[in-house]
């Protein structure tokens, strides 16, 4: 099963009620019945909910509490007080369950997200629980690694024949397997509660602020009606008969797709780069490509491919080995980091690391300060980079008091105060729903129409798909494309290196027969943007 | 960055690695108990041949220690010399005579009795600091809160050690990206400032560091709790170690050094030895 609904929707609330966080650590009234497996669940304490429900988090760093993946899977053990034989024996087997009976010695860090959440499934199958409980489990999992964990999750739930609760807003990923059944929240209030099929072929998640499946948005751009029967739920499983398929077809060809830009002389060239962080290891090796000015452009790769350390050595947190860096035809190997950031900025991937100041006006202001620049000069740079993040209103609030997608604004525009040509945003938009995704991307994009150019390191196949005309693909430290967007979830082997998954628009233009998927999903994108504009 | 290297945990087969947590802390502790009690040469003489031939045992390389060393070598040094600088007659109160050596002005007098008595503080230190070396250099970190455990310290207590060697690599980390997007806002933080400056722009980089170490905390305590902790008076452990022979005989050895040096020390009504008479 799985709860779906946009952020503040109280899905998050439903699941801590379930897993008996509430009222354990945040207390409140509750009215009405709650049973778990028959017994009224608010006489039992968070302990003995434990028992019945294994929870699994969103944060995979946080909830590994031990030094190593055995110890870790053993934690619940250790504190019913199990011996030690026994619990050896259970570890090994809730390992393997997970595929990581190898890695039992292994610290956190030399792990990657999705083994660490593997080792988090397994630290709560030790128990018998009957109901397994996942907290947007796909968060801060790459695409593939997200793929691997649905998979995973239904081979536990076949073996253990427990009840799986999936709390997550990207339906399209959670139902790359079989899921029975969809609650879908907004505003405080289960809105539906039916199969994914009956829901797909509603218009239901759109007006909630939830993102359809693709390939059901392109359905419905051409014009057909989806219904139960035609097995929405899956773009394999999807039946489509003669006529829908001319629909798509016809739908296809009508589509006209925007001319891209001319490029121009290069605002950003790297050239021949290598960096190492230590003798054994090259994090990046023999690098080349140019930014273009006004581009939009997106850096993918797995985990440890590159993509940071090439976000690193531009900005001059790290210095290259060898290889130059040039912006504007000026080679800034010699820059340092501070000198870089006048022209280059960069905005980490989480706003609360970055934001030191308790008001707006004071973070923003904070960059410039140093520059001997007058009074009036300051509020004067500052106003103008709270305007354009639409945070003029608010400039003498705390920061404290603003929104998740608010403080990223924040910290764009402590940036942007600073008149870079270049910003660099390490993964935008995660962990945001639909909504905040949106607004972030849409305020980006206008950024960009007002002459910035963007770089961003995602792991969104959509972010990366609906905003960038171009795509860096990194694996083990190479660049291995730097092409379009579609191209790349077109292209399964890149899809493969990149740790992405193939988009469902792809599969539905094979079925549709369409000879150019690359096309069809260019197209598709581009009608979207307008349609949702 | 893992815990291993926070704590310098040195993986050899050696006898010393084989014993348990435990019995390493126990041990430890009886051991620096002595050591603190007595002043008698003789006694301290005993415990240092024994002290270093642990950590002769225990196979690790004084270079792989050496930082360690030569800190608490300086902090020795410094330490001696304030003995020295605030009473010089401290040597003579207590052994009762004065062997004037030399005159540094009129009242920093250099005597035998003095010099005597810093070397038995010194020796207290170098028979204290091998053990404390291995039991933080040859336990696995992982054995610790489990260590702390045994020796009758509160498993809550004990875990929260675990979690600080757990999570004190993650917070490096982020301070780390932290000061990095700091400096790319221009706050100087690199070698070209001065000292001064830089310690008042590091204030920029603790309210961020301060606030991601609260949601962490936040989310930590969360996951123990859905998994249990707390939930009885005791709890077992994974990596906790069985007691062999050699533990016992380990214990009852540290046991009785400490008896030994009691008695040795304390059989004439005095702590000290007192060769000037």
């Amino acid at each position: 099963m799985c709860i779906a609904g946009p952020s503040g929707s109280g899905k998050s609330t439903i699941a801590h009620c379930i897993n008996g966080l509430i009222p354990e650590f945040f207390q409140g009234k509750a009215e009405g019945e709650f049973t778990l497996c028959g017994k009224d669940a608010r006489t039992l304490d968070v302990f003995e909910i434990s028992k019945l429900v294994g929870s699994v988090l969103q944060d995979t760093d946080g909830q590994f509490v031990a030094l190593t993946v055995g110890e870790d899977i053993a934690f619940a053990m250790e504190n019913d007080c199990v011996e030690q034989e026994e619990m050896r024996q259970r570890v090994k087997d809730a390992a393997d369950l997970v595929g990581m009976g190898a890695f039992l010695e292994m610290a956190p860090h030399e792990l990657s997200g999705g083994q660490k959440q593997r080792v988090s499934m397994a630290g709560v199958l030790v128990d018998d629980v009957r109901i397994l409980l996942f907290d947007e489990p796909l968060a801060n999992l790459d695409p593939a690694a997200g793929k691997q964990t649905i998979e995973l999750i239904e081979k536990i739930r076949k073996q253990t024949n427990t009840t799986v609760i999936i709390i997550e807003h990207r339906l399209e990923e959670v139902l790359w397997r079989n899921v029975d059944r969809i609650i879908l929240v907004d505003n405080k209030e289960i809105v539906a509660d039916m199969n994914p099929a009956k829901l797909l072929s509603e218009n239901i998640l759109k007006e909630r602020g939830i993102r359809e499946p693709l390939y059901i948005t392109a359905l419905k751009y051409a014009g057909v009606e989806v219904t139960e029967d035609m097995h929405p739920e899956h773009p394999s499983a999807l039946i489509l008969d003669e006529g829908n398929i001319e629909k798509v077809r016809k739908w296809f060809e009508s589509v006209s797709v925007k001319a891209p830009a001319p490029k121009g002389e290069p605002v950003l060239s790297v050239k021949n780069m290598d960096f190492s962080y230590n003798e054994t290891f090259r994090a990046v090796k023999d690098i080349n490509f140019d930014i273009y000015p006004g581009e939009m452009v997106s850096i993918v790769g797995r985990n440890g491919a590159g993509k940071s350390t090439t976000a690193k050595l531009i900005c001059g947190f790290e210095t290259q080995d060898s290889g130059m860096i040039t912006l504007n035809g000026r080679d800034i190997s010699d820059d340092n980091i501070r000198l870089r950031a006048q022209r280059i900025g960069y905005v980490m991937q989480n706003p609360n690391a970055m934001i030191s100041k308790t008001m707006i006006f004071d973070e923003v202001a904070l960059g410039i300060s140093k520059l001997g620049l007058s009074q009036e000069e300051i509020q004067e740079r500052v106003n103008k980079a709270l305007i354009v993040c639409g945070l003029y209103p608010f400039r003498n609030w705390p920061i404290s008091a603003l929104s998740f997608g608010q403080k990223k604004r924040v910290t764009i525009a402590s940036v942007l105060v600073m008149g870079p040509e270049i910003i660099i945003l390490d993964e935008p938009t995660a962990g945001q729903d639909f909504k905040h995704y949106t607004e972030i991307m849409e305020f980006l994009r206008e950024l960009n129409d007002a002459g910035v150019t963007i770089i961003m390191v995602t792991h969104d196949m959509h972010l990366m798909l609906e905003y960038t005309s171009r795509a860096l693909v990194f694996n083990r430290g190479e660049l291995v494309a730097d092409t379009t967007p579609a191209e790349v979830l077109c292209n399964p082997e890149l899809v493969e290196q990149a740790a992405l998954k193939e988009t469902s628009l792809f599969s539905l233009s094979n079925k549709c027969g369409i000879e150019n998927p690359v096309d069809f999903v260019n197209r598709f994108i581009d009608y979207d943007r307008r349609v949702r504009s | 960055m893992s815990a291993k290297t926070v704590l310098n945990y040195i993986p050899k087969k050696s006898v010393i690695h084989e014993l348990t947590g435990t019995t390493k802390l126990a041990f430890f502790l009886l051991f620096t108990f002595a050591s603190m009690l007595t002043y008698d040469t003789r006694v301290l003489v005993v415990l240092m041949v024994i002290s270093f031939s642990a950590f002769f045992l225990s196979k690790i390389k004084f270079k792989e220690v050496r930082g360690i060393f030569l800190f608490l070598l300086i902090f020795l040094l410094l330490n001696n010399f304030f003995v020295f600088l605030f009473d010089p007659g401290h040597g003579s109160d207590l052994y009762g005579t004065e062997h004037i050596l030399f005159y540094i002005t009129k009242r920093l007098v250099v005597t035998q009795e003095q010099l005597f008595y810093m070397v038995n503080l010194t020796m207290k230190y170098f028979v204290a600091l091998p053990v404390a070396i291995l039991f933080i250099s040859a336990t696995d970190p992982s054995e610790f809160a489990a260590s702390l455990n045994g020796i009758g310290v509160s498993y809550k207590i004990g875990y929260a050690v675990a979690i600080a060697l757990r999570y004190i690599p993650d917070i490096q980390r982020d301070y780390q990206a932290i000061s990095q997007a700091q400096q790319a806002r221009g706050i100087e933080l690199g070698k070209n400032e001065r000292l001064w400056n830089r310690l008042k722009n590091s204030i920029n980089i603790l309210l961020p560091l301060v606030l991601s170490c609260l949601s962490r905390i936040d989310t930590v305590s969360n996951a123990m709790s859905l998994r249990g902790f707390g939930k009885n008076k005791k709890r077992s452990w994974y990596v906790k170690r069985k007691y062999t022979s050699k533990d016992f005989a380990a214990i009852a050895f540290g046991i009785l050094i400490l008896i030994f040096s009691l008695v040795v020390t304390f059989h004439d009504g005095n702590r000290f030895y007192n060769p000037f008479v």
